[in-house]
């Protein structure tokens, strides 16, 4: 029986394969999120502004709530624009 | 006793000494209303995301305060309303946590706070210090070596035409060899 590393195979079989997601908070202990860092905050949004779900940032729910607010904090005082085009 | 943080942005078209003043007078306000001010952060002028009252740029101020209760954070939200000098403010209550991490920044532990928390990490597990202490070890090393060394080659050079056949002394001039080099 040939064992998995003798197979070659025609595609990189790590290509493609899921990798877990996680919460950045609670894997590195973050407790504030700082509204005034927009460094920071451009993970949590797209090119156009918009706040990511976080079945792509990944974060837990608790969270997501806080970057969300910190996300509107940031617009409010125009760190982060409302609306934007190609802002990455 | 409650801790806040207001943001404020100033129209940067007025002169510096006034923009100083607007800053004051809001530090002053809350003084005088009883609260004590953490401190005073002058963030300076940057670039508004968007335009606010035709301006693109504005000056940013961050004052840090405790009060026993919120009921002055809407007299000076009021007076922030009416002043013409401040384009946006914005007052937040911080939690415990938001409290340390200000504390924190203020002392430069952190960048972003990520980074403050890798920081930390790093240097207390066992698997980045053999690095450093390799880094260090060397010049420490050296250090030491550097006053030893020069009597040292002098009886190795003088036992080498003795000894030179034996292939065990050898190997031990060349390392020497690098480390005056590496001294050097």
């Amino acid at each position: 029986m040939a064992t998995r590393d003798e197979i070659k195979f025609l595609s990189n079989p790590t290509i493609g394969g899921q990798r877990k997601k996680y919460c950045r908070f609670k894997k590195f202990g973050i407790k504030h999120i700082d509204y005034k860092d927009p460094d920071f905050l451009l993970q949590f949004i797209n090119d156009q502004g918009k706040i990511l779900p976080r079945r792509i940032t990944g974060n837990s729910l608790k969270y997501q709530k806080k970057v969300a607010i910190a996300v509107k904090r940031a617009r409010h005082l125009a760190i982060l624009p409302y609306v934007a085009d190609l802002l990455k | 006793m409650r801790q806040y943080e207001v943001t404020f942005i100033v129209d940067p078209v007025l002169s510096g000494d006034e923009i100083k003043k607007t800053a004051k007078t809001y530090n002053d306000m809350i003084a005088k209303e009883g609260g004590k001010i953490v401190n005073e952060d002058n963030i300076g002028l940057k670039q508004l995301a968007y335009p606010i009252n035709k301006r693109s740029s504005g000056i940013y101020f961050c004052t840090e305060f405790q009060v026993e209760t919120g009921e002055m954070i809407n007299r000076m939200e009021l007076a922030f309303r009416r002043d013409e000098r401040v384009m946006r403010f914005l007052t937040v209550h911080l939690d415990k946590y938001g409290v340390k991490y200000n504390e924190d920044k203020r002392n430069g532990l952190i960048g972003t706070k990520k980074k403050n928390d890798k920081d930390e990490v790093k240097p207390d597990p066992s698997k980045k210090p053999p690095y450093k202490d390799k880094k260090k070890a060397k010049p420490a090393a050296a250090a030491p070596a550097a006053p030893a060394t020069p009597p040292t080659p002098a009886p190795v050079a003088a036992a080498a035409p003795v000894v030179a056949p034996e292939t065990v002394k050898a190997p031990e001039p060349t390392p020497v060899a690098n480390v005056k080099s590496e001294e050097e």
